[in-house]
């Protein structure tokens, strides 16, 4: 067992890691007691019905809110609280930013800049935040545009994009940053269904491409048994069942992990897929 | 006299020209544009104040705002000009127009900083973007493309307001024309004059408007 002091420096600690998170809203308990850790690496997905509390984990993640109870470790550090003497302390801005930074989010509404160029999208925040020239960050922004196959974009604005487009310029501005967690929030499910295939085949490559640690919502099971190194049903708030994608797509030990797949998948697609 | 009783006199209208184009040119178009200048930048100013200052000032910016909006223009004028005898009366005109007209412009600038998308907002966290940068670069912008044509009309109906100076003895337009009128026992073809030059002046001024409305477009 590592003690506190040298968490940070020891090659398997978590790079996400929840510890007893509750979350709520007033009364709305959204996330009870919520204990589970992410890898180095690792992609992580999860599933579950809508209301289950999956995106308001990658929004914790992301400080876009932030938990009435417990704690969140990136790396080893606190998030947003840490415990002092059995108390929880919210840390200052300032150390929240500089942990913000290390991750990012692509939205399901895509949420780019209507009053920039897809260019100055990319380019906003390496310039800004991480301090990049203008040259510098534009040629990575170029790089990244290539990658998403939007090369002859880079001075169109957002809104004459498709939405398909839009979110390629998202992922691509999310990468711009080099984070070393990737939040992906339903990002196909604003999408017309036959853009829904070019977008994931993009992630899938940047799965491949790269070791960015990826936390994932989604409808797309088959995405999500793909790209998945574990996979994660919520219901309720809390996590049913914790497995690898093949076990929980074809042998799911828990009876509602099963009947979310056959709603989701269809009767009789378990274990044929 | 013959002459006394006929309604319209061209001559009259000709004479009253130079005056009334003085007092247009030197004081009611000045006030106007610096006025407006004024009450674009403060209006930002306190809409920022009441949104990010921290309790005690923005509550205190915010009824302060609310104090102005709810009290006559003429009052203010009158207020200002016997409270700061150290400016001129024209200092004094432009500053306590700009000032007033800058508590309306608050409220079209926080109408547009409503506006903007939560998701907006959530971006701009994801990216990492500093306060400053995050007003700076999306939310600024985006208001302001939202609040232009509230803005310019403003500038219209400050424009239009400008006859109140009147009250502290500055001699716009209106108030030349009325001069003339005294002291030639003429005053139909001045006061004319003055309300078609105010036309003259205001749907040039809503053309440029709607043209800036346009190239600051861009459709969601």
């Amino acid at each position: 067992m590592p003690t506190p002091t040298d968490t940070a420096d020891t090659a398997d600690t978590p790079i996400i890691e929840f510890r007893d998170v509750e979350k709520r809203f007033g009364d709305n308990v959204v996330l009870k007691d919520l204990d589970f850790h992410v890898n180095r690496g690792e992609r992580v997905t999860l599933i579950g019905p809508s209301g289950s509390g999956k995106t308001t984990i990658l929004r914790l993640v992301m400080t876009l809110e932030e938990a009435t109870d417990g704690m969140i470790l990136i790396d080893g550090d606190p998030l947003t609280h840490r415990i002092v003497d059995g108390r929880r302390v919210r840390l200052s801005n300032r150390e929240i930013k500089r942990t913000r930074t290390r991750i990012g989010m692509v939205f399901q509404q895509f949420n780019l800049f209507p009053n920039m160029t897809v260019i100055q999208n990319i380019t906003e925040s390496p310039i800004h935040v991480l301090g990049q020239s203008r040259a510098e960050a534009t040629r990575r922004a170029r790089d990244l545009l290539h990658q998403v196959g939007l090369d002859d974009k880079a001075d169109a604005h957002p809104s004459s994009l498709s939405g398909g487009q839009q979110q390629r310029v998202a992922i691509a501005r999310a990468l711009a940053m080099d984070p070393e967690i990737l939040l992906l929030d339903e990002v196909t499910s604003a999408l017309d269904p036959e853009i829904v295939g070019e977008v994931l085949g993009i992630l899938r490559r940047i799965a491949e491409d790269t070791d960015i640690t990826m936390l994932i919502v989604t409808h797309e099971m088959q995405f999500a048994r793909d790209v998945s190194d574990r996979v994660l049903m919520f219901d309720g708030g809390s996590i049913v069942e914790d497995a690898d994608p093949d076990t929980m797509f074809t042998a799911p030990a828990h009876e509602r992990t099963r009947k979310f797949l056959r709603a989701v998948l269809g009767e009789g697609q378990i274990g044929t897929r | 006299m013959q002459e006394q009783a006929e309604i319209w006199d061209w001559e009259m209208f000709f004479r009253a020209l130079p005056p009334v184009l003085e007092g247009f040119l030197t004081v009611t178009l000045l006030v106007t544009v610096v006025g407006t200048a004024i009450a674009a930048v403060l209006g930002l100013v306190w809409a920022m104040l009441i949104r990010l200052a921290p309790q005690p000032v923005s509550g205190i910016v915010k009824w302060v705002v609310a104090f102005i909006r709810m009290t006559p223009i003429v009052v203010q004028l009158l207020f200002a000009y016997y409270a700061f005898l150290m400016f001129d009366a024209m200092t004094i005109g432009i500053v306590v127009f700009g000032i007033h007209y800058s508590t309306y412009m608050s409220e079209v600038y926080r109408a547009g900083i409503d506006a903007v998308p939560k998701g907006q907002w959530e971006a701009t966290t994801a990216l990492s973007m500093s306060t400053r940068r995050t007003w700076a670069a999306v939310v600024i912008p985006q208001a302001l493309r939202a609040t232009v044509p509230a803005l310019g009309n403003y500038a219209i109906s400050m424009f239009k307001d400008t006859p109140f100076l009147l009250v502290i003895g500055v001699v716009e337009m209106v108030n030349a024309a009325q001069i003339f009128g005294g002291n030639n026992f003429r005053y139909v073809e001045a006061i004319t004059l003055a309300g078609i030059i105010f036309l003259l002046a205001s749907y040039p001024t809503s053309v440029l408007i709607r043209r800036m409305e346009k190239r600051l477009a861009y459709a969601h």
